[in-house]
Parts: structure tokens; sequence; C-alpha cells
């Protein structure tokens, strides 16, 4: 008994040591590669109306612009990867759904920690003091649910953006 | 106070056992405490990491249970409860056993319906000092470094649970001593979502979860058989108490017994004998019992062990059938 335990420490220091030393950066992995697809390319990201944060421009005449603090953020972010956004305007409802169904890869609007879409998307930490945002709770982003490399991405982004 | 079950005077060498499981025990829920608080600071969204959490507070039940009962098997027995209070430590352990394995199913099924949802568990990072860490690096630190001292108390407690006769005391050492499976498993199942692995989350759960179950049923089953008056047994479980041989051989060994059967209980702790003895026909000769015979039998079992709570020696025509009358090595 004592010697099997030993064997299993003794392996699972291995395994521990490799994954530290062997690739500490690539971790954590995205299971559906959502980061390694849209670095470089396109970033699907639906937008939905709320204030100063995200507002809609000639929503009606079909060729609309999303504006807003938080989009202008997330162009920033799109950006610092090297894609390009493609936005898409939506209910909350609409835009969780489409994460789900993995036609979106982010979604933006008056989110707040308090959201209580977290079962069915990934959602990001809030973020009190980004710039230009005042709102009583921290602000969020929805992201498909474990994809904790874009996720992480996203977060060190905009924990830069707060400190700026 | 003099240390004492019921009343029973406790010897040298138990009521410095119950004196170290009392300090061990309350040692225990406080470490326990500060491991909860420090899982709680990390435990996001792996199924894995909240399966380990609500281990850490159920781990805390066998220790509560047993300072508990400690309180009430104290007190002699009195004309309302003549057996004394022992069995609540058996009441301790049922309610113990029933606690984990009621949310270890709970949390066995949490972990099925996750994987059969498929919903990825989603680890993100936190702001450490200014700096981005992954939090999944922060939930396997603490699992790795609250491992540690499970094994050393874990060990401390099976030696005491033996002078004590205390079963509720040795299941908890137990569980403490296979403590650092829960650990290595949540660090796998976190590490799977580091490697983009989110299935092994779930699988990470449901072995911890299972291991919760099979501590429940375990408990359940030993506390139920105790307090269902099962013949005495080790406090392991492993073999039918060798105090009951040591009866046997006393009762066997008097002159004046022709044959003689047992029944022990286990009333926890300390123990109730029952001796059937089928006296010499010259003993009960002109129709007397020769109580003063009687007196001595009884007080020679009493001197076997400090665990020889009740003791009662009824002579009898013809032993119960139920009765042990063969020490339990050589087959009962």
């Amino acid at each position: 008994m004592d010697g099997t335990r030993r064997v299993l420490a003794a392996l699972a220091a291995i395994a521990l040591a490799g994954a530290v030393g062997g690739c500490a950066a690539d971790i954590p992995v995205d299971p559906e590669g959502t980061y390694d697809r849209v670095a470089g390319g396109e970033l699907r990201v639906g937008a939905s109306p709320d204030g100063e944060l995200v507002a809609v421009e000639d929503a009606t005449s079909g060729t609309e612009r999303v504006e807003g603090v938080l989009a202008d953020l997330v162009e920033d972010f799109a950006e610092s990867i090297d894609a390009e956004v493609a936005w898409t305007v939506g209910s909350e409802e609409s835009l969780v759904t489409a994460i789900e169904e993995g036609d979106l890869d982010l979604a933006i609007g008056g989110m707040t920690d308090q959201t209580p879409w977290a079962d069915r998307v990934g959602v990001t930490r809030g973020f009190a003091e980004l710039p230009g945002v005042e709102r009583e709770d921290p602000v969020v982003m929805l992201a498909p649910l474990g994809e904790n490399r874009f996720i992480g991405e996203l977060e060190r982004f905009l924990d830069e953006r707060s400190a700026g | 106070m003099k240390p004492r079950f019921g009343r029973t005077d406790l010897p040298r060498e138990q009521s410095e056992a119950l004196r170290k499981a009392v300090g061990i025990e309350v040692f225990t829920i406080c470490y326990t405490t500060v491991t909860i608080v420090l899982i709680a600071l990390v435990v996001g969204s792996s199924q894995a990491m909240r399966t380990a959490w609500i281990e850490d507070m159920l781990s805390l039940l066998p220790q509560i249970a047993f300072l508990t009962a400690l309180i009430f098997t104290r007190r002699g027995p009195s004309r309302s409860f003549p057996f004394g209070l022992h069995r609540a430590m058996g009441v301790g352990h049922l309610v113990a056993g029933i606690a984990l394995l009621i949310v270890g199913a709970n949390l066995a099924v949490e972990a099925v319906l996750g994987f059969a949802r498929s919903e990825h568990p989603t680890i993100g990072t936190v702001n450490l000092f200014g700096t981005t860490v992954w939090q999944g690096w922060l939930m396997i630190g603490v699992m790795a470094l609250i491992v540690i001292a499970p094994p050393f108390y874990g060990r401390y407690k099976a030696k005491l649970a033996r002078p004590l006769h205390n079963k509720l005391l040795h299941a908890d050492a137990d569980m403490a001593k296979a403590d650092w499976q829960t650990n290595a498993a949540s660090i796998v199942g976190v590490g799977g979502v580091g490697l983009g692995i989110w299935w092994l989350d779930y699988a990470a759960a449901l072995f911890i979860s299972l291991g919760i179950l099979w501590d429940g049923w375990r408990n359940t089953v030993t506390a139920v058989e105790d307090l269902i008056d099962k013949r005495v047994t080790t406090y392991d479980d492993r073999a039918v108490h060798p105090l009951v041989g040591g009866v046997l051989r006393v009762l066997r060994s008097t002159r004046w017994v022709e044959d003689a059967g047992v029944r022990v209980r286990d009333l926890g702790q300390v123990l109730h004998v029952e001796a059937f003895v089928v006296p010499r026909r010259g003993f009960l000769g002109a129709g007397r019992i020769d109580l003063a015979a009687l007196g001595r039998l009884q007080r020679r079992i009493i001197a076997l062990d400090w665990k020889m709570q009740d003791v009662v020696v009824i002579p009898v025509e013809r032993l119960p059938e139920e009765a042990t009358t063969r020490p339990p090595d050589a087959g009962s």
C-alpha cells in the first residue's frame, strides 16, 4: 500500500514538473481552440446596446456601427491579438444562445458580475475600474464556456487597461 | 473530575489517549476550518474543486460527532438511562455516515450531469498584485499545500482509536489517511482543464464523490450494526473482539460451571456482557444458588478489562442458542 502510494506520488510529481516546465506558458488550453482561431483571424462579437457602454448607430438602415466604451475596448483587444472584429447586434438572450451554438466568440453589453447567464456561458472576472465605465457592479463580458485561454487573455488585456 | 465512561473509571492509558484524542480532534477542526477558507478563495467553477471543498466540510462531521458524543458518554447510568449514554457515540457515527452518503450521492450525480451536458468548466484568471495569473495554478497550489497534514494526524488518530476502542475515531482516522486522494484527484481535474481536457474535471469530481459515498456507506453500516447489537468486534471491525474469548475462558475455568455462553454487545467504547452459565449438578444442591460464587465470577469478568461496563451472570438450565459458546478464533 505504502509502496503504491510512493509510486503514485512520484508519478504525480513527474507529471506536474513536466507540465510546469514544459508548457506552463501555454496553460490553460482552450478545449475548442477559440484563442488560436481568433488570433490573427476574425473575432465574432455580439453587442447588446446599453447606454454609454455599447451603442449602435444606424440600427435601422442595415449598415450598423457598434460604438461605445466597451466596443472600443473590444476593438483594441482584437488589435492586440491581430484580429478583425465582426459585429452582431442582438438581445442578451440571443447573443448567449449564439455563443452556446458556437456562432459568437464574445458578447458585450451592460452585463455585470450579477449576470444570470453564468450557467450557459463563460463569464469573465468583474472589472470595476475600466476607463469610462461607471456602473454600480463590476462589468463582465461573456465568452464560450471553458475556453480558458481565450478568457484568460481577454482578462489580462482588461487588467492592463484597468491599471492604465 | 476523573476521566470516565459512564460508571467506568478509565485506566491511565485510556484517560491519556482520551485526552490526546480530544486535543487532536479540536486541532483538526481548526485546521480544517483554515483549509475550507483557503479553498473558498480559489474554488472557482471547477466541479472537482467544488467537490473537494464540500468533502473538506464534511470531514468535520466525525470530529464534531465525537466531541459532542463525549459530553454524553461521560455521564453515569441513571434510573431513566439505566445503561448509561454510551450509545451517543453510535448515534453520532450514524448521523455522520448518513450525511456523507447523501452528500456523496448528490455530488456524484452533479459530476455525471455536468459531464453529460458537457459543461466545460470555466477557470479564469485572478489579478494578484497587478499580475494576471490563471486561477488553476492557485487551486493546484492550495490543494498541494493542504495535503500535507491529514496523513500525519490520521495516523495519530488511528493509534488512539485502538486503546479507546472507538470506532468513530477509527473511521475519522481512516478518512484523514485517505484525504490525499481527494487532493490528488482535484489537482488532476484542474490540471486537466489547464490542458484543455475538460472532462477530467468531472472524472476527478466523480472519483472524489465516490470516495465520500464509500466513507458514508462504511460508517453507516458500522454504526447501524453496533446500534442493533451485533456481537462485539474489534475497533476496526476486522474480527470478533478477543474479550469474548477472554470472558468464555474465565467462565469455563470456573470449577462449578458445566457449560457457558456469552452475548456481548458494544455500547460504544464499553461493553455489555451477558454471561450464561449452566452450573454443575452439585452446585445447585437443594435448589439454592451460591450468590457469593456468582458475585465472585462477575468480579473476575469485570477485572478482565476496563471496557467491562455492565456484566451480568445468569445461571440457566440450557444455554440460549445464539450465545457464543466457544472462543471465536475456533469458530463460533
